[in-house]
C-alpha cells in the first residue's frame, strides 16, 4: 500500500469537509474493497476519511412509508434487520447471497454501492484497462472475458457491477440519499451507476467528495412474490455470473406489477421497465416469463469466453420469475440457493 | 485520529521520509496495548507483526480465505482487510484469548477430536469464525453450518471434520440453552 494518513470523522459534515480538504483524499467504510485494491496498487489515496464513527447505522421508517438504511450500518446488520426480513426480503435474500459472513459484518451499506469491478485486467497494472487508466485500452475485448458484461457495454470497457444487494435495491427502485460539498441530494437507484460509454473510469453519477448517507427504499417491498436466484462456479462465497431479482404482484393469476433486474451482465444493475412492462397485466405463466426473458437478452452481445452467459441469463430470469410466482422464497438467516 | 508525526526529513537524496507513525490504543484478549504503528497497518499486521499474536494466520491477505479471522466485539471479520486504526475503542478476540494450552475451549477439543485439521494453517481462522457463528445463533443444520462456514477456506480439505467439530458445539450450546 502506499503511504497515506488517516482521519476518522464523528459527523457528516465532517467527513465531507476533511474529504474536499485533501487531495487525492477517499472515504473508507468497512474497508473491504477499498484496502484490497489499495494493496493491489490499483487505488492510491493519499489521505482516508474514516467513516465507521459517523452516526448513520440506522435502520429506521421513512415519513412516506418506506425504509431507510443508514449508509454506514452493515451489510449482515441490514440483512437481519426484522423491518428488512419483514417487508423486504428481496433485499435481504440478495445481501446473504453475496461474499462471506466475515466479509458482511464489515461491509458497509455505501461501500457496497461503490465497490469496483472485479475485471481481473482492471486488477492487474501490468495490463492495459480504460477503467484503471483511461486511455490505455481494454485487456478484457479479445482477452479472456468469462465474467464480463453481455449487454450496455462499450467498446471501452465490457465489466460488470460485483453487487447483489444492488440488483435488489434495482428493483426495488431505492433512492441513494448523499451529501457533499454542494449541499444534499437524493439520486434515484437506477441513475446511480453508470454504463461505460467512453467514460469507463466513471462507476456512477456521484460527484467528487460526495458521502451517501443512506438508502431508502419505497413502500412497496414485494414480500409475497419475490426470488433472488444466482447462479456461480461455486454456490457460496462467490460473485455472481449471472443473478437475478424478481419481483410480482399477483391478481389470482393475474400480474399486476413486476420488477426484473439482473446481475452480472452489465455496468450497473441492469433492470429492464420493457420486460417488466411486458409481465403487467399478463397470466404469470411459463409463455409470459419466456418473453419477458426473450425482451432482456434482446439487445446481448458476448465477446468470446462469456456467450454463454446470453442463454444463462434468459433461463435465469424464466426460473427467478415461475419461483417469484410460487411465492417459494422467503427472508431467511441463510441463503440457500433454491433450484427447484 | 492518528497523530502524525513530522514528515519534514525530506527525501532528500533519495532517502525515503519516516513512515509517519502513530499511537493506536487496542485492546486484545482483554488487554490493552498502545502500538506505535502506521496508519495502513492492517489489524492482522498489527496482531501478528507489532503485538506478536501469531495465532492469527495470513493467508491470502486479500479477504478470500478466511485464515485471519479475528472477533471484533463479538463479531467475526478478516483481520486482512481492515486497519488497526478502525479499532481502537473495539475489544477484539483472537485465538489466544479463546483458549490455552491447559484450558482449551470446546471448538478447540471438538476440533481435536474430529480430526478437523490436517495443516492446522486455517485451524485459527475457522475456529474463531465458528465461535462468530455460535454468537450470532442463526445456524443450525449442517446445510446452514456450512453455509455460514464457507468464508473460511481449508487447503487440506479438512471439511468433514471441521464440519463435525463446528456442529457438535453449536448442538452443545443449544442443549444449553433448553435447559
Ligand atoms: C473475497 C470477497 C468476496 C466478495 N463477494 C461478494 C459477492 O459475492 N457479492 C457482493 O455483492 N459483494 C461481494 N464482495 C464485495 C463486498 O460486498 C464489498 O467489498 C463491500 O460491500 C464494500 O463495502 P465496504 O464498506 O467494505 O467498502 P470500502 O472498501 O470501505 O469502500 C469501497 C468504496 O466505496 C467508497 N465509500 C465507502 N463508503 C462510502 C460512502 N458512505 N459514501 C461514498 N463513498 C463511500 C470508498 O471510498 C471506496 O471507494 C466480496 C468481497 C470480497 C473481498
Ligand atoms: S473491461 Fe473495463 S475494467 Fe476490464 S480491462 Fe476492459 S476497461 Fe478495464
Ligand atoms: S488472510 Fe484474510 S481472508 Fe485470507
Ligand atoms: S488444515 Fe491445512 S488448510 Fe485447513
Amino acid at each position: 500500500m502506499n503511504p497515506f494518513t488517516y482521519s476518522s470523522a464523528t459527523a457528516v459534515e465532517d467527513a465531507v469537509r476533511d474529504n474536499a480538504s485533501h487531495e487525492g483524499a477517499a472515504y473508507i467504510g468497512g474497508g473491504t474493497n477499498i484496502l484490497d485494491l489499495m494493496k493491489e496498487n490499483v487505488a492510491r489515496p493519499t489521505h482516508l476519511v474514516g467513516l465507521n464513527k459517523l452516526p448513520l447505522t440506522a435502520i429506521e421508517p421513512t415519513p412516506e412509508g418506506g425504509l431507510r438504511l443508514g449508509a454506514l450500518a452493515t451489510n449482515a446488520d441490514t440483512a437481519w434487520n426484522e423491518e428488512v426480513k419483514r417487508r423486504y426480503p428481496l433485499l435481504n435474500q440478495a445481501i446473504l447471497a453475496g461474499a462471506s459472513p466475515q466479509l458482511r459484518n464489515m461491509a458497509t451499506n455505501g461501500g457496497n454501492l461503490m465497490q469496483r469491478t472485479r475485471c481481473y485486467y482492471f486488477y492487474d497494472t501490468a495490463t492495459p484497462c480504460n477503467k484503471r487508466e483511461p486511455g490505455s485500452g481494454c485487456g478484457a475485448i479479445g482477452g479472456f472475458n468469462r465474467i464480463h458484461a453481455i449487454l450496455g457495454a462499450s467498446e471501452q470497457c465490457i465489466a460488470t457491477h460485483p453487487s447483489d444487494m444492488c440488483i435488489a435495491l434495482a428493483a426495488l427502485a431505492a433512492t441513494v440519499r448523499v451529501s457533499g460539498p454542494n449541499g444534499e441530494r437524493a439520486i434515484p437507484f437506477e441513475d446511480f451507476h453508470r454504463l461505460p460509454g467512453n467514460t469507463p473510469e466513471r462507476d456512477n453519477n456521484l460527484e467528487p467528495g460526495e458521502l451517501i448517507t443512506g438508502l431508502d427504499l419505497p413502500a412497496k417491498g414485494f414480500e409475497k412474490n419475490f426470488s433472488y436466484l444466482k447462479l456461480r462456479d461455486r454456490n457460496s462465497y462467490a460473485f455472481a455470473l449471472v443473478s437475478v431479482a424478481a419481483a410480482l404482484e399477483l391478481d389470482g393469476d393475474t400480474i399486476t406489477d413486476a420488477r426484473l433486474a439482473l446481475g452480472g451482465v452489465a455496468h450497473k444493475p441492469w433492470r429492464d421497465q420493457e420486460a417488466e412492462n411486458l409481465l403487467k397485466g399478463q397470466p404469470a405463466t411459463p409463455e409470459t416469463f419466456a418473453r419477458a426473458a426473450a425482451k432482456v437478452v434482446e439487445s446481448a452481445q458476448g465477446y468470446g469466453s462469456n456467450n454463454f452467459k446470453i442463454e444463462l441469463a434468459r433461463r435465469a430470469i424464466v426460473r427467478a420469475l415461475k419461483q417469484a410466482a410460487e411465492g417459494s422464497q422467503h427472508a431467511s438467516d441463510v441463503f440457500l440457493n433454491s433450484n427447484p | 485520529m492518528i497523530q502524525q508525526s513530522s514528515t519534514s526529513a525530506a527525501q532528500a537524496g533519495g532517502v525515503a521520509a519516516p513512515p509517519p507513525t502513530g499511537t493506536v490504543r487496542l485492546t486484545i484478549n482483554g488487554q490493552q496495548h498502545t502500538l506505535q504503528i502506521a496508519p495502513w497497518t492492517t489489524l492482522l499486521d498489527a496482531l501478528r507483526e507489532y503485538v506478536h499474536l501469531t495465532g492469527t494466520k495470513k493467508g491470502c491477505d486479500h479477504g478470500q480465505c478466511g485464515a485471519c479471522t479475528v472477533l471484533v466485539n463479538g463479531k467475526r471479520i478478516n483481520s486482512c482487510l481492515s486497519l488497526a486504526v478502525m479499532h481502537e475503542d473495539h475489544d477484539i478476540t483472537t485465538i489466544e484469548g479463546l483458549g490455552s494450552q491447559e484450558n482449551l475451549h470446546p471448538l478447540q477439543q471438538a476440533f481435536i477430536d474430529h480430526d478437523a485439521f490436517q495443516c492446522g494453517y486455517c485451524t485459527p481462522g475457522q475456529i474463531c469464525s465458528a465461535q462468530g457463528l455460535i454468537n450470532e445463533g442463526r445456524a443450525h443444520t449442517e446445510e446452514e453450518i456450512k453455509e455460514h462456514m464457507s468464508g473460511n477456506l481449508c487447503r487440506c480439505g479438512a471439511y468433514a471434520g471441521i464440519l463435525n467439530a463446528v456442529k457438535e458445539v453449536v448442538d452443545s450450546k443449544s442443549s444449553e440453552s433448553r435447559r
